[in-house]
C-alpha cells in the first residue's frame, strides 16, 4: 500500500497536465498557474479554483532566448518555456507573488506573449522583518481578492477563506507529520520520496492529496525500507525538483533526511493561524514563513532555520545547491556554510543548471560522502 | 577633414572632478572631522540621514563599485578575493567589487589611489528593490563582523510596484513612509544624536531640485548637435548618485545647466562630426569607455540613455504625451511629516524603477527618448554584471524592434572585464554602423 501511495505521487508529477485537464473537465472550475510559493493558495482555494505550480521540464529552454536574457536562472527560463510550448494551455490565469527579479520576468513574458485571461502580480513585501509588512501585505491581498472577484463575478466570502485556510493548513500539517519519520535513525521515507510528496502537492487538488497523506500516515509506522540509510544528508538551495539527482545521490549510500528549499520543507513549515481578520491571518503566514533569502534581511533568519533543521534531523553533511545565476541564494552561500560548519555540519557546494551533469557530480558527491564517513582517513 | 561643429571642453569639468574627489576623501576622513559616515546604495533615501547633522558623510555602493571597475587591476584583486571567499562569480559585479575591497581591506579613491584599511561605516542605510540591494549590505555587515566590527543596518523595502497612469495607492506610499519614520528613530538610537527636521527638509528639497535639474540638463541634449555626449555625462550624473541631497549637488547642476544652455545657444557640440545619434541602455562596461571614442570615428554620438537620464533624473509624461522633467512640488516641506511624504512620492516615480516591474513602460520611455532626442539607433547592453538593470531587457529589444528602431544588442559586464569582449564587440558594432550606411571618417 505504501508503495502504491508513493507511486501515486510519482504518477501525479509525471502526468500533471493530464491530471489538471481531467480535473477541469470533471469540476468545470478554473485552474490558476503560479510561479512562486509566495502566492497565497488559500485565496485561490477560497475562490474555488485549483492552484498549480508552474515548474520546468529540465530541457534546454532555447525558446525563451527572445524573451529572457540567458543570465537569469534556468528555473525562470524553463518555466516560461513550458508556457511558450503550450504545455499549460489549460490554465485560466497566472499569478505571481513577488520573490525575485528572475521569476518576475517569467510572469511578464507570460502575460505579454502567452494568451491568458487573467494575470496578477502580488507585491509580497521584501522587508518581512519590518513591522509594517503584515498590514501592508493584507492590503495587497485585499487587492488580489478584489481582482479575482471582478474577474469571476463571484464574491470570495469569509467562509470561502476559512475553507481555503483549512485545506492548506491540513495539507501542510500532514506533510509535516510525514517529515517526523525522517528524523528516525532509519528514516521511513527517502529524500526522493519526500520530494515527490511535496512536489505532487503543488500540482494536484490538495484535498485529494491530503486524503492520500492520511493513508500514508496510517501505513508509515509499519514501514521498513530495508535499506541502510547511510550518511544523513541535507540539501539546501532554492527551487529544486531534480529527482534524478536526488535518486542518484541516495543510491550512493546516503539519505536526504531533510531539505531546505521551496519544493521541500520551506513550503510546508508554517501554517495560517486563523483569526477574525482572515486576510491579516494569511498575510502573517506569508510574512512569517521560512523566507526566501531575497526577503531575509537584515538578519539571516533562514540560515538560523537551516541550522535548526540540521540539528533536529541529525544531519551529517549538507549539499548546498546554487541554481546558476540565482542571486538571492548565491549571496548567502558563504554565511550559510559557515553557520553549518559551526554546528559541525560539513557542506559541499554544487552549481545546478537546467540539466545536471551527473557524471561529474557523482565523483564529487562520492568524495564528499567519503569525507563525511571518515573513509579518507583510512588511506 | 574639416569639422562640422565647433567643440569645447566643459568649463565645469575640474570643479566636478574636485567635488567627486572630495566626496571620497570626506568619507575616509569623516571621523577625523568629528563626523559620522554611513554606507548604502545610490538610490537610498539619502536625505533622511542628513537630519543627523551637517557632518554626516556617505559612500554609495554602486558608484564606488563603478570606480573600482574603472581600475581593472584592483577589480581583478577584488574578484579573486570574493571568489576565494566562496561567492559565485555570477553575482552583481558592483557588489563583488565592494565586498572585495572589504575583504582586501583596501579603499580606492576617485583618482585610483588605493589606501590601506577599508573605512568601516558607522551604520548602513539602504533600500531594496533589486534582489541584491539589501543582501549586498547584509553580507558587507557579515564580513565586517568577522573582523570584529559590528555595523548596524537599516533597509527600507520599496518593492511596492510602479504605476504610470495613476498615482500609487496610499497604502503603498504609507508602507514606505512608515518605514522611513521608524528609520529616523532608529538613526537617533544608533548614533545617539538628536534628529534635526530642518536639515531633513533642506535635504529633501535639495534632492528634489537636483534630480529635476539633471533631467533638464538631459533634455538639452535633444539639440542637434548634442552639447553633451554620454561618456562625459557619466562623470556628471555621478554627483547625483553620490550626493543627490546635498547643496553642492544642486549648485553644480545649476552651473552645469547654465553652461550647457550656453553651448546650445552657441552650437557647441560634444562630437565634432555628429551625423548619427544613438542611445545606450544600462551601465557601460566601465573598463572600456574607449568604445565611445571608437564610435566618434564614425560620426556617432551617444546622447545618453534611459539609465543616464533616469537613474537620478526625475521625469513625467505631459498630457501631450511627451516625456519631460517632472514638476517641482508647489512648496518646500516645512515639517518632518511633509518632508518624508514628499520624498517618497517624488521617488516612487523614478523612471529606472519602472523597468523593474513593467517592461512595456520602459520600452515606452525609450521610444519617447528615441523620438524626442532624434535618435537613430539604440545600443542595448545586455549587462551580465547587473541583473537589476538587465531585467526585461530582451522584452525591451522586442518592443524597440517592433516599433522599427534599429537595435544593436551586445553582451558585457559593467564591472567584470572578463565578461566583455572588446575587440569582438567593436567589430560587430562597426559592422552595424556600416550596415546603417556610416563610413569611418578620415582622421
Ligand atoms: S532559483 Fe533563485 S533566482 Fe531562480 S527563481 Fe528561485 S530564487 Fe529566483
Ligand atoms: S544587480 Fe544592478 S540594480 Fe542590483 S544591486 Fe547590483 S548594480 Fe544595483
Amino acid at each position: 500500500m505504501t508503495e502504491e501511495i508513493f507511486q501515486q505521487f510519482r504518477d501525479w508529477i509525471d502526468n500533471r497536465h493530464e491530471y489538471a485537464k481531467e480535473w477541469k473537465e470533471r469540476t468545470n472550475k478554473k485552474i490558476i498557474g503560479y510561479l512562486c510559493t509566495y502566492v497565497p493558495e488559500e485565496i485561490l482555494y477560497a475562490a474555488d479554483m485549483l492552484p498549480v505550480r508552474i515548474l520546468g521540464s529540465h530541457e534546454p529552454p532555447t525558446v525563451t532566448e527572445p524573451y529572457i536574457f540567458a543570465m537569469f536562472c534556468h528555473l525562470c527560463r524553463d518555466c516560461l518555456a513550458q508556457g511558450l510550448k503550450g504545455r499549460f494551455n489549460y490554465i485560466d490565469g497566472i499569478v505571481e507573488g513577488q520573490s525575485c527579479l528572475h521569476l518576475r520576468q517569467t510572469f511578464n513574458a507570460w502575460r505579454l506573449h502567452i494568451p491568458t485571461n487573467f494575470a496578477h502580480y502580488i507585491h509580497i513585501p521584501h522587508g518581512i522583518q519590518n513591522p509594517h509588512a503584515i498590514p501592508y501585505l493584507a492590503q495587497e491581498l485585499a487587492k488580489f481578492k478584489k481582482t479575482l472577484e471582478d474577474w469571476t463575478g463571484k464574491k470570495i466570502t469569509n467562509e470561502g477563506l476559512d475553507k481555503g485556510i483549512k485545506i492548506m493548513n491540513k495539507n501542510r500539517e500532514l506533510m509535516r507529520k510525514v517529515h517526523e519519520y525522517r528524523k528516525l535513525d532509519n528514516p521511513k521515507i527517502t529524500g526522493i520520496e519526500a520530494m515527490e510528496m511535496v512536489l505532487s502537492s503543488q500540482m494536484v487538488d490538495k484535498q485529494e492529496h491530503s486524503k492520500l497523506l492520511n493513508k500514508l500516515l496510517e501505513e508509515l509506522p509499519n514501514r521498513n525500507l530495508n535499506r541502510n540509510p547511510g550518511t544523513r544528508l541535507m540539501i539546501i538551495g532554492s527551487e529544486d525538483d531534480d529527482r534524478v539527482f536526488m535518486k542518484n545521490v541516495e543510491a550512493l549510500g546516503a539519505t536526504f533526511v531533510i531539505e531546505e528549499h521551496c519544493t521541500g520543507s520551506r513550503y510546508l513549515w508554517d501554517d495560517v493561524v486563523p483569526s477574525e481578520d482572515r486576510l491579516m491571518a494569511i498575510a502573517s503566514r506569508y510574512v512569517n514563513r521560512v523566507p526566501c533569502p531575497s526577503k531575509d534581511w537584515p538578519e539571516f533568519t533562514r540560515i538560523q532555520h537551516a541550522v535548526k533543521l540540521a540539528k533536529d534531523f541529525n544531519v551529517q553533511g549538507a549539499l548546498v545547491i546554487q541554481n546558476k545565476f540565482c542571486d538571492p541564494h548565491g549571496i548567502e552561500i558563504p554565511p550559510l556554510r559557515e553557520a553549518l560548519k559551526q554546528v559541525g555540519v560539513q557542506t559541499y557546494p554544487l552549481e545546478f543548471d537546467v540539466t545536471v551533469p551527473w557524471g561529474q557530480f557523482r565523483t564529487r558527491v562520492e568524495a564528499f560522502l567519503e569525507t563525511l564517513t571518515g573513509l579518507e582517513e583510512l588511506f | 577633414m574639416t569639422q562640422k561643429y565647433p567643440i569645447e571642453p566643459l568649463k565645469i569639468w575640474n570643479e566636478a572632478k574636485q567635488l567627486r574627489g572630495k566626496y571620497y576623501e570626506n568619507y575616509l576622513a569623516a571621523h577625523e572631522l568629528g563626523g559620522l559616515r554611513w554606507a548604502g546604495g545610490a538610490w537610498s533615501f539619502s536625505a533622511i540621514p542628513a537630519g543627523l547633522g551637517e557632518d554626516v558623510y556617505s559612500i554609495t555602493g554602486e558608484p564606488h563599485g563603478a570606480t573600482i571597475a574603472f581600475f581593472k587591476d584592483f577589480t581583478a584583486k577584488c574578484h579573486d578575493a570574493v571568489e576565494a571567499a566562496g561567492f559565485p562569480r555570477t553575482l552583481c559585479a558592483y557588489m563583488r567589487n565592494y565586498w572585495g575591497s572589504i575583504l582586501l581591506d583596501k579603499y580606492i579613491q576617485a583618482d585610483g589611489n588605493v589606501v590601506d584599511e577599508h573605512p568601516v561605516p558607522d551604520f548602513i542605510w539602504q533600500d531594496h528593490i533589486c534582489c541584491s540591494h539589501a543582501k549586498w549590505y547584509q553580507v558587507a555587515r557579515w564580513l565586517e563582523e568577522k573582523k570584529g566590527k559590528k555595523v548596524p543596518m537599516y533597509c527600507v523595502d520599496v518593492s511596492v510596484g510602479y504605476s504610470m497612469d495613476k498615482p500609487l495607492e496610499d497604502y503603498k506610499i504609507n508602507y514606505i513612509v512608515q518605514q522611513l519614520n521608524d528609520g529616523i528613530e532608529w538613526l537617533e538610537k544608533v548614533t545617539g544624536r538628536t534628529y534635526n527636521d530642518k536639515l531633513l527638509c533642506e535635504a529633501v528639497w535639495n534632492e528634489i531640485n537636483a534630480t529635476k535639474i539633471w533631467a533638464e540638463i538631459c533634455t538639452l541634449n535633444q539639440t542637434i548637435p548634442a552639447p553633451l555626449d554620454e561618456k562625459t555625462m557619466y562623470s556628471l550624473y555621478v554627483m547625483g548618485t553620490l550626493m543627490k541631497h546635498r547643496p553642492e549637488c544642486v549648485d553644480i547642476y545649476r552651473k552645469l545647466k547654465a553652461e550647457v544652455e550656453d553651448r546650445v545657444r552657441r552650437g557647441i557640440a560634444a562630437v565634432a562630426n555628429e551625423k548619427y545619434r544613438v542611445i545606450t541602455d544600462t551601465q557601460p562596461p566601465w573598463g572600456f569607455l574607449k568604445i565611445f571614442r571608437e564610435m566618434e570615428k564614425y560620426g556617432v554620438v551617444s546622447l545618453g540613455s534611459l539609465y543616464t537620464f533616469g537613474l537620478i533624473g526625475m521625469w513625467k509624461y505631459r498630457p501631450d504625451g511627451t516625456w519631460a522633467p517632472k514638476d517641482l512640488p508647489l512648496e518646500k516641506p516645512q515639517t518632518r511629516e511633509e518632508a518624508v511624504k514628499m520624498i517618497v512620492e517624488w521617488t516612487v516615480d523614478r523612471p529606472e524603477w519602472a523597468h523593474f516591474y513593467l517592461p512595456e513602460v520602459k520600452t515606452k520611455m525609450i521610444l519617447s527618448i528615441v523620438k524626442q532626442w532624434k535618435v537613430d539607433a539604440v545600443l542595448l547592453h545586455y549587462n551580465r554584471g547587473c541583473e537589476g538593470l538587465s531585467v526585461h531587457i530582451a522584452e525591451n529589444r522586442h518592443g524597440l524592434v517592433k516599433a522599427g528602431v534599429p537595435v544593436f544588442p551586445f553582451e558585457g559586464n559593467m564591472g567584470d572585464e572578463r565578461e566583455f569582449d572588446f575587440p569582438g564587440t567593436l567589430a560587430r558594432l562597426t559592422a552595424f554602423f556600416e550596415s546603417m550606411g556610416l563610413k569611418k571618417l578620415k582622421e
